[in-house]
């Protein structure tokens, strides 16, 4: 266990340096971020106040657009001088890969949002008044659950040709439950606070689902690093 | 065994269209409408029955390796998609004359749709390029993980909620619109049995399609072979 969480470290902190020399995937996400909530300014009328209903769901289209940037990356990456097959002979538990992959991309993700949400926030206007920790929470829980299938699909994927299509269609569907949770404790944090007990059992959803694919993906991951 | 089983099939196929139409009472509220009720709750069934049968085998597969149970669950997916395909065209129509709209975003049929695009990447990831144990083996990991989404995409939707589907069965303490008639009842269950019976005939047809398919390859790359010497 602790050689795992070791060699998973170590694989975090080589892709995070070579994030930060070349900081290619991080840029690439920031300003396809900033493109779409251009796009968002043309689409909803900034001027309008019904905007205030759509910026829960702008926060996670941001999230997940940008997100599946980086994540069709992260292991497309490796196939250059056939690093992937490095790291699969080496004398490693394959699951440390997964763990090691999910954390460099969730840190990137979390990145990104701490510039974007802001952003977004100062260029639509927007007075945040909700509870802040409470916030940040159900970002970090449905950001986890998105990576956290993400990461796993985007190796799936990694092993077609067309992965940069494939991983699109194969990863929206299975992260719908995580969308719409993320989506409506967003909300109600931010319009509906009176529906706050509500808000638990969205934030339980999450807690669930982050802890049970995290387990089956962790499992499952030796299956789709065979040779 | 598979001609004898399509025979049945035909005849009690037969049979279920003229419970369905003659014999089955026809409904106060909805009228001839509810027919289609018969049909699609019986392809909603198999269409669960179907992705079930793909996790299981996708299990087996991932633990014996055989060829056969990477066909069967390959199939059984393409069953299950043109299934859920037929439960999302039937029930609009239906919706259409009982609820006054095609579509509503309700759990059981939001869930249906997202469940079709599971399975159909489930395909997806079949038909990528490569060798097939590389295929079997990443499509059923996928099998697993989209099984087990399910429930809880219906969950969460669920909590998302409204509730224009009347529990059928069993008490319905809430809501209006429970309860069926039992001519009706034996009408569906026949159907049921009728349409789980096509599955089964569908899916033999599948797997001789796909052996098939793996004979007349090993040919070729017999008669290849020859040529080069």
């Amino acid at each position: 266990m602790r050689d795992l969480i070791k060699s998973a470290l170590a694989i975090t902190w080589k892709d995070l340096y070579a994030e930060w020399r070349t900081k290619q995937v991080f840029s690439t996400m920031l300003i396809f971020s900033g493109l779409v909530i251009v796009t968002f300014s043309f689409a909803f009328d900034p001027t309008n106040n019904t905007i205030r209903a759509v910026i829960p769901g702008m926060i996670w289209v941001i999230t997940i657009f940008a997100g599946i940037l980086g994540l069709n990356r992260s292991f497309i990456s490796e196939q250059y001088n056939d690093s992937l097959h490095g790291l699969i002979v080496s004398p490693i538990d394959p699951s440390s890969i997964y763990f090691g992959k999910f954390l460099s991309n969730f840190i990137i993700v979390l990145f990104v949002q701490m510039i974007t949400i802001p952003l977004l926030f100062i260029l639509f206007d927007y007075k945040m008044n909700g509870n802040i920790l409470l916030f940040l929470l159900v970002l970090f829980l449905g950001s986890a659950g998105f990576i956290c299938v993400g990461t796993f699909l985007a190796a799936l994927s990694a092993n077609s040709r067309s992965s940069e299509m494939l991983l699109p269609i194969i990863l929206f569907p299975v992260i719908s439950p995580i969308v719409i949770a993320a989506v409506q404790s967003t909300r109600i944090l931010l319009i509906d606070v009176e529906e706050i007990e509500s808000l638990f059992s969205w934030i339980s959803l999450m807690a669930g689902y982050d802890l049970l694919f995290f387990v089956f993906c962790f499992f499952l991951f030796e299956f789709i690093m065979e040779v | 065994m598979h001609r004898s089983l399509i025979w049945i099939l035909i005849i009690l196929m037969s049979v279920a269209l003229y419970l369905v139409f003659i014999w089955s009472p026809i409904e106060k509220v909805m009228g001839n409408v509810q027919k289609i009720f018969y049909f699609h709750v019986g392809s909603a069934w198999v269409a669960f029955l179907a992705f079930g049968v793909v996790f299981v085998y996708s299990i087996l597969f991932l633990m014996k390796r055989k060829r056969s149970y990477d066909m069967i669950a390959g199939i059984s997916a393409e069953i299950g998609v043109l299934f859920t395909a037929i439960v999302l065209t039937t029930g609009p129509i239906w919706g259409r004359s009982a609820w006054n709209t095609w579509w509503t975003w309700e759990p059981r049929l939001t869930t249906t749709f997202i469940l079709f695009f599971l399975y159909l990447a489930y395909i997806f990831i079949r038909r990528m390029d490569g060798a097939w144990e590389k295929k079997a083996r990443l499509a059923a990991v996928f099998g697993i993980i989209s099984f087990i989404d399910v429930p809880i995409v219906f969950m969460a939707i669920r909590w998302w909620n409204s509730k224009l589907h009347p529990i059928v069965f069993g008490d319905a303490p809430n809501q209006s619109g429970g309860g069926i008639e039992g001519e009706m009842l034996v009408t569906l269950l026949f159907c049921l049995g009728v349409i789980t019976l096509l599955y089964i005939v569908l899916l033999q047809k599948g797997i001789y399609i796909e052996r098939t398919k793996l004979a007349v390859e090993n040919v070729k790359k017999n008669i290849q072979e020859k040529l080069m010497k």
